[in-house]
């Protein structure tokens, strides 16, 4: 079989096709939002909200209201409570978001087990690549663009935010509200990956791709292309991965990513803990050389 | 008389049970320099802080230029030197984007440069001496050079008053005297100048006048008094007199 054939067989099937679209969407949408992430230091808070927001798609379901809205309820909700208990008692804050997320999975977990047509509901748990519908389809398209759209229009401000929020005050904007939108635009891009990966990896994706760029350069504006490029490429390979080795694709996916991570953790020529020495013995032989 | 451009009126602020600032007032006068002297939690930070309106005074106001500080902001009048601990310097962002993040407040929604904008970032940098750094990542300076950037920054916003948090830790001497004369040909140029330091040395040459600063305004003239041993002890507690 030649490559050509490799990689058309599998498009031959429409689940197939979905599955690739929604992934790839959904890669782009969450490197994007990674790469803010990583950089103000809100992981442990992607996958706190990434998990919170599983009740809130239940209910949806059960009072046929969109997954978005119900989403966007908990994860809203999610960040309130982590900042009361936070605010108001000597727990500290990584133990704040510990306890909030994990309670408000555990109520997600109940109410999927007390909700008649479990199966939908499952593969929100651990995403369902491979039987993503033409209506789920359309859902991640539309709410991937809205999120893709504002991070893209507002990246600067949001950059500013996660930089200096002292000077983006002192100049008339709002850290407060920059941040409620960060969030938000996490909670909805949480509602995204969903569908692909599930609740359960949709952490990897909001934190390995910008991870990964963040070793790559200096530049945000390059770490914004570097990311979703690869996000986007990992995500494919995974799923054509997946579907030759007959493999869980969500879980291929997040695999690609982490290997691709720890390749260029590894070699990176800027950062990577072996790049920079070969780096260095390169640039030792050229002046070797040039004596 | 003039409308002083910064007016702290009996401001008195508390975090919790803490009580940060008492009663503190101070008026600065246009184009001036002012040197904010006083140990750390003294509530130099604080100061700032409600100048800028981060905080919201329990009593008391802050009048900048004889309006609420949120008036000024909206106008980008207010420029802002962080504390070099409070920077992220790995941060992937060059010397260039940081000073361009001046021009956001004069920028529309998606805050997208134009040629003003550019030039404006060009100028700001040129007059700094960090032209031949413009595309360095910004943890890549030397500490001067950091102070220098985020000093251009507040020039590229065009800012009336700059607000400075310890520009001369970790900076050497040669980019001391760099700084210094940076902002006087500012204050020449009628910004306002409200620097924070405990550093005690490098005030007489900045500043017109200097704050002594113990949660309330202990002091307040001309830096040669303002820094007499007998007022700083006030201010420090004994021990600074020994360690001269």
């Amino acid at each position: 079989m030649d490559l050509l054939n490799i990689l058309l067989e599998p498009l031959s099937y429409d689940f197939m096709v979905r599955a690739l679209i929604t992934t790839a969407i959904a890669a782009v949408v969450c490197a994007v939002l990674s790469c803010w992430l990583v950089l103000i230091g809100w992981s442990l808070m992607g996958d706190a909200v990434s998990h919170a927001v599983l009740p809130g798609v239940v209910l949806a379901y059960i009072v046929g209201a969109p997954f978005a809205l119900g989403a966007l309820v908990f994860a809203l909700l999610a960040v309130t409570l982590i900042g009361v208990v936070r605010n108001t008692s000597r727990v500290k804050e990584d133990a704040a978001i510990g306890i909030v997320f994990t309670s408000l999975f555990a109520l997600g977990l109940v109410l999927i087990s007390v909700t008649p047509s479990q199966t939908d509901l499952n593969h929100i748990i651990f995403g369902n690549l491979l039987g993503v519908s033409t209506a789920d389809l359309v859902q991640v398209v539309v709410l991937g663009v809205v999120a893709f759209g504002i991070l893209v229009l507002k990246r600067r401000d949001l950059t500013l935010y996660a930089f200096d929020p002292t000077h983006a005050h002192a100049i008339g904007l709002s850290p407060r509200r920059l941040g409620a939108l960060l969030l938000g635009l996490l909670a909805l891009t949480s509602v995204v990956a969903l569908q692909t990966v599930g609740v359960v990896l949709v952490v990897a994706m909001l934190i390995i791709p910008g991870a990964t760029a963040y070793l790559l350069t200096d530049r945000f504006s390059r770490m914004l292309v570097i990311a979703p490029a690869i996000s986007a490429a990992c995500s494919v390979a995974g799923i054509y991965i997946s579907y030759y080795l007959d493999t869980a694709s969500g879980a291929m996916v997040v695999l690609a990513q982490g290997v691709v991570f720890a390749v260029v953790y590894l070699f990176s020529p800027r950062q990577g803990l072996i790049g920079t020495r070969l780096a260095k013995a390169r640039r030792r032989r050229a002046v070797a050389l040039a004596r | 008389m003039s409308t002083p451009a910064i007016l702290v009126d009996k401001v008195t602020v508390h975090y919790g049970e803490v009580l940060a600032l008492e009663n503190a007032s101070l008026s600065l006068e246009p184009a001036r320099i002012c040197g904010l002297v006083g140990m750390n939690g003294s509530g130099k930070s604080t100061l700032f802080k409600a100048i800028m309106g981060m905080v919201k005074p329990d009593s008391g106001q802050v009048l900048i230029n004889g309006q609420p500080p949120v008036k000024t902001r909206k106008e980008a009048g207010i420029g802002y030197v962080p504390q070099s601990e409070d920077v992220d310097w790995a941060f992937p962002l060059s010397v260039r984007d940081v000073v361009m993040m001046g021009r956001y407040g004069h920028l529309g929604f998606t805050r997208r440069p134009r040629k003003a904008d550019r030039d404006a970032v060009h100028h700001a940098l040129e007059r700094v001496e960090l032209g031949e750094y413009a595309d360095r990542q910004i943890g890549q300076l030397s500490g001067g050079q950091k102070k220098r950037a985020f000093v251009a920054r507040g020039i590229a916003q065009g800012a009336t008053m700059m607000l400075l948090d310890e520009p001369f830790a970790g900076v050497d001497k040669r980019s001391e005297a760099t700084i210094t004369r940076l902002l006087r040909e500012l204050a020449a140029d009628g910004a306002t100048i409200l620097v924070s330091t405990h550093d005690l040395h490098a005030l007489p040459q900045l500043c017109d006048e200097a704050v002594l600063l113990m949660r309330k305004v202990l002091m307040h003239g001309s830096p040669d008094v303002v820094l007499q041993p007998e007022n700083l002890a006030m201010a420090f507690g004994l021990d600074v007199m020994n360690r001269g």
